[in-house]
């Protein structure tokens, strides 16, 4: 007789098995799909935002650099910047801006402001926006200013009123409430206030050491403005100015807010991961049900593919239907996400579907689904068709390789997708070993306590106590998995308290010391006395008085920077190439560097060789090492210095660290400007000192580090607010797992239950048993959860930060005992039914 | 005569922690097309692994099994369900009926895996034939015990199969109903002409059969023609 040839139900068979053995569990079924669909949602809310906001920003440019190309430079053009702008038909518009101090005649109080000195009828694309609309328009005619929204509000500024900027003084003409090249992030710094360029000579504001900024708008739209600007870069970049076209501008503007989505991406995938932990957990009790089914289709002919497959079908269709549900979600949230970043979003959005968002949704849904799922379905490929005759025969061992393939091929999907979501290989290795050492500590820690309940079980307990503890060690129990899900939403909440706490320490801590809270910029050389003068009159002290000489950088290691721009090959940070660098010269170190290699040498003649002493992160920009010269030109001067020393600057703290150090002796004779640092008591003597410093010297700008602070709180707040949400996704998920755990044990705890009671046990005892299982859980998983956020912030401020952590105890106050009562109510609302459940028909349905 | 099924020295160990445990010792038998077999013995003789092993549900140690004119041996897993798909009928003690499928649903699964069109009106066919033409949309849980095993006869019937293992038919069932089902199972035995292989404890029932074959302790002790 011939072999048998196989069976010939093909996959419309297949279909059609998975339906009618999945329609019985629909209910099961929804619940596994329930964990995946908000981490889906989150992934898809996020990545369809981005999407939205590159595009609006793509199609907005124009709008948002209000021409179609800029030159900009740092200091006045020179004569071949003239010459190259007049071959390209001369500038049709140009702005003058910097940082300046305004006072108003209604108000003492004075404020830090962008002034932005405009000539022209820019922007030719977009608009000005005014409150009235009309003093857009004439503001250049009336001669006066166009003063942010926001300030005017704070200030109680009408429009009629009189802005001071150094020696002039202009009409308010209206309330700016959008101008292109002004974010509301920036502008909470340094409020833009928008004046003729004529009254920019008379404010007597740019002098030396004014860090100005020189635009040049241009409209053309007939130019191919990618060929122009690979043809005209270059020769800006020699002369120190640069050009940007409207696309280009756009897309660097899209790729950083693309970071921040990308970040809020990664919180969002771990919600699906925790999704998917409870999918695998909740499918292993699932398929262990089905393996009697699964063993008897063998026996009545079908192969280990075909039964594999009815399972396989039936899990990737709940992915599917996961994945369509959180799209929708997803989708509907994206519309909340314009309200929430209002203030941080650079245009105004018109939302739309992203369609490969929703195509990585439904396919996330399905892979993930099938994914976590398969080492549970694997185990239909191994029951015998003899369980139908021998029920101890249901399982055959899978061989431990199959396992190990799953979970290799679990951990390079996750790398595959946080590859694709944060689009760099190194990020996504460590993302991907971040997660599984988490998951791994908290799987570890389960274990431990499992084992170490075995090994010393408190047999002195009363009844419940001792049961209760057994309950989390019972066959198919879920203690693993509730512990996950617990654990990695405490984590990540608690991680983010931390994390926050650990920025606002840091920016917080100069207030708190004997730190200065202002800084003086741009102050002039003859105004060191009357400036210090005025601080001490105010009964504050000068903390420090620093020289400060602007210089670029000329060559490195003998290499001219032109030299270097041109040589494609170099790795040499481009920044530094063109650069403005603000230098001191001193005799020693300050609290902020630590010298990492070298000598720090403390005074120098001009004779010889002049050492210097750099920022590691100069050195490491401009690969120099201790012994390489770097040349600079100060303000026309090409000087040649050695590189003798590197130092770390802990750059967080709010005072002035610098890149480049000189030592005492080169530099006291050369062109220069000065920062002093000081320290207000209050607010009120902070004002009055900026207004009666505002009236002497106009032209020294003010840095309120309070003021800096409460917006760097403002910022930080709104920022975490959607991590926060995000965040959350990953607390419902945990939720929706440990709802799905118990739901998954619920017949089997029924049993336990029924056994009880039949032999004598009172409700009330039950109840406290259950309560006490959920909370042993509910404290274990949190606890475990909080620490190894701890321990992850505390190592991050450690290497990181490189500060001290003192953490919130919030976690551990509100969060841990907040965790812990809501899976004991989780656990005990789900245990009624199982509590009140009648003994006969429980042991009935048993038998 | 032509036999169905040939059993050569057959013998089938399980491992049990360190021990291994022979449960078949060098057991050999031969079954005659189109008769009635039955396979007796006390609990733990072997009988229900014999059976599992001339259905091809498992693998002998050694010796061979012959089974429709095929060595089991040489056939993998899933030749072996394909054979048993084409050829084979099953009657389990606990009925085995997919939960989750409505009893036609049960019945039709062996001739929709052959991939037969219109499988279900013979599978409405069938059902009518054991009584149960008004209840062929209810699920297993929705039956009684002899419903559900009368739904299993016409499931075992339904790809009309050359032999029919059935498991201790009416073990599950109270007196009656197993007076029923037996009948109901000759006399579709009969019909369709197929050779009947009965585990069982029930010495009445192993009388109905043509042939008996006694296990004790995995060895065969008696075999000879049922009176």
């Amino acid at each position: 007789m011939s072999t048998p040839r196989t069976s010939k139900a093909g996959f419309g068979w297949l279909l059609k098995m998975a339906w009618r053995d999945g329609r019985a569990s629909w209910g099961r079924i929804l619940l596994f799909m329930a964990s995946t669909i908000l981490g889906i949602a989150a992934v898809v809310s996020i990545q369809s935002f981005s999407d939205t906001l590159k595009d609006n920003i793509a199609l907005q440019s124009k709008e948002l650099m209000g021409a179609d190309f800029t030159i900009d430079t740092d200091k006045k053009p020179n004569e071949r910047v003239t010459f190259l702008m007049d071959s390209l038909g001369g500038y049709d518009a140009r702005e003058v801006s910097f940082a300046s101090m305004a006072s108003f005649s209604n108000t003492d109080q004075t404020r830090l402001v962008r002034v932005r000195g405009i000539e022209g009828n820019f922007p030719f694309y977009g608009s000005l926006e005014t409150e009235p609309a009309t003093a857009a328009a004439n503001y250049q005619s009336n001669g006066g200013a166009l003063v942010d929204a926001t300030l005017m509000m704070q200030f109680g500024i009408s429009p009629g009123d009189t802005i001071n900027l150094g020696e002039i003084s202009l009409p308010v003409l209206g309330a700016l409430e959008k101008a292109p090249g002004s974010t509301s992030m920036f502008g909470a710094i340094a409020p833009p206030v928008i004046i003729p360029h004529q009254f920019i000579g008379p404010s007597q504001l740019v002098q030396l050491g004014s860090r100005v900024d020189y635009n040049f708008y241009f409209e053309d739209t007939t130019t191919n403005l990618e060929l122009l600007d690979q043809k005209v870069d270059p020769i800006l970049d020699d002369e120190n100015a640069d050009m940007d076209t409207h696309t280009s501008t756009s897309s660097r503007l899209g790729r950083r807010y693309e970071n921040f989505g990308k970040f809020l991406n990664l919180v969002a995938f771990i919600a699906l991961l925790l999704g998917c932990v409870g999918i695998a957990s909740s499918i292993h009790i699932y398929i262990k049900e089905k393996l009697p089914s699964a063993a008897l289709l063998k026996c009545l002919g079908a192969s280990r593919k075909q039964t594999f497959m009815i399972y396989l079908l039936q899990i990737a269709f709940m992915g599917l239907l996961g994945g369509i549900l959180g799209v929708v979600i997803g989708l509907l949230l994206q519309q909340l996400f314009p309200y929430f970043l209002e203030d941080l979003l650079p245009v105004s959005l018109s939302l739309s579907i992203s369609v490969p968002a929703v195509v990585s949704g439904l396919l996330l849904g399905v892979l993930m689904s099938v994914l976590f799922a398969l080492y549970p379905l694997l185990s239909t490929l191994g029951v015998s068709p003899l369980a139908t005759l021998r029920k101890q025969d249901t399982q055959n061992a899978l061989p431990k390789k199959w396992g190990w393939g799953v979970f290799a091929l679990i951990l390079l999907s996750i790398f595959l997708i946080s590859l694709w979501l944060l689009d760099n290989a190194k990020y996504a290795i460590w993302f991907v070993v971040g997660i599984a050492i988490t998951f791994a500590i908290l799987s570890g820690v389960a274990h431990l306590f499992m084992q170490g309940i075995k090994k010393f079980f408190p047999k002195h307990w009363n009844f419940e106590a001792r049961q209760s503890l057994l309950n989390l060690f019972r066959p198919q129990n879920q203690t693993l998995i509730l512990i996950l899900a617990i654990g990695v939403g405490s984590f990540l909440i608690s991680t983010l308290y931390f994390t926050k706490d650990m920025l606002l320490q840091e920016a917080t801590l100069a207030d708190q010391q004997d730190n200065p809270n202002i800084v003086l910029l741009d102050v002039q050389s003859d105004q060191r006395e009357g400036v210090a003068q005025t601080i001490e009159g105010n009964e504050m002290n000068v903390i420090s008085d620093i020289p400060i000489v602007t210089m670029r950088v000329a060559s490195i290691k003998g290499r001219s920077v032109n030299d270097l721009r041109r040589d494609t090959t170099s790795t040499i940070n481009r920044w530094v190439l063109s650069h403005e660098f603000r230098t001191t010269y001193r005799d020693h170190m300050v609290k902020s560097e630590t010298l990492l290699e070298g000598e720090f040498i403390d005074s120098a003649s001009r004779q010889g060789v002049i050492p210097i002493s750099v920022s590691e992160n100069f050195a490491r920009d401009t690969q120099t090492n201790v012994g390489d010269t770097v040349a600079f030109n100060i303000q026309g001067v090409v000087m040649t210095t050695e590189v003798k020393s590197i130092r770390t600057v802990d750059w967080s703290r709010m005072e002035p660290n610098f890149n480049i150090v000189f030592p005492a002796g080169i530099l006291e004779n050369a062109p220069q400007f000065r920062v002093f640092t000081t320290k207000a008591g209050s607010e009120t003597v902070s004002a009055q000192f900026q207004q009666q410093l505002v009236k002497l010297y106009p032209n020294i700008s003010v840095l309120d580090l309070r003021q800096l602070l409460s917006i760097l709180q403002d910022l930080l707040a709104k920022i975490s607010w959607i991590i926060n949400f995000i965040a959350s996704f990953s607390i419902f998920t945990g939720i929706i797992v440990l709802f799905g755990a118990i739901r998954s044990t619920k017949f089997q705890r029924t049993k336990e239950s029924v056994l009880l009671r039949t032999l004598g046990a009172k409700g009330k005892q039950i109840t406290k048993i259950v309560a006490l299982e959920y909370l042993y859980l509910g404290a274990l998983g949190s606890l475990i959860g909080i620490l190894l956020s701890l321990i992850g912030c505390w190592l991050l401020a450690w290497f990181a930060f490189e500060t001290t952590f003192t953490p919130s105890w919030f976690p551990f106050l509100v969060l841990f005992p907040a965790i812990t009562l809501l899976t004991l109510f989780i656990g005990w609302s789900n245990s009624r039914g199982v509590i009140k459940s009648p003994p006969l028909q429980v042991l009935r349905r048993g038998s | 005569m032509a036999y169905i099924l040939k059993v050569d020295n057959l013998t089938k160990s399980y491992s049990s922690g360190n021990r291994s445990l022979t449960v078949l010792n060098d057991v050999s038998f031969v079954i005659p097309e189109g008769s009635s077999f039955s396979i007796v013995g006390p609990s733990g003789s072997g009988k229900t692994t014999l059976l599992g092993l001339c259905a091809g549900l498992d693998t002998t140690d050694s010796g061979s099994i012959t089974l429709c004119g095929t060595e089991l041996k040489t056939l993998s897993e899933d030749q072996r369900a394909v054979l048993r798909n084409q050829k084979v009928g099953f009657v389990f003690q606990d009925f085995q009926l997919l939960p989750t499928l409505t009893a036609i649903e049960n019945v039709v699964v062996p001739l929709e895996l052959q991939g037969v069109k219109n499988a279900d009106a013979t599978g409405r066919e069938l059902l009518e034939k054991v009584g149960l033409g008004e209840r062929m949309h209810h699920y297993p849980n929705q039956l009684s015990g002899g419903e559900q095993q009368r739904v299993a006869l016409a499931r075992a019937f339904s790809n009309k199969p050359q032999i029919l293992f059935a498991d201790e038919p009416t073990g599950n069932l109270d007196e009656a109903t197993g007076e029923k089902v037996t009948e109901l199972l000759f006399n579709l035995n009969k019909e369709a002409g197929t050779t009947l292989v009965i585990v069982t404890h029930d010495m009445e029932l192993a009388r109905m059969t043509d042939h008996m074959i006694r296990l004790k302790g995995g060895k065969l002790i008696e075999n000879k023609a049922a009176l």
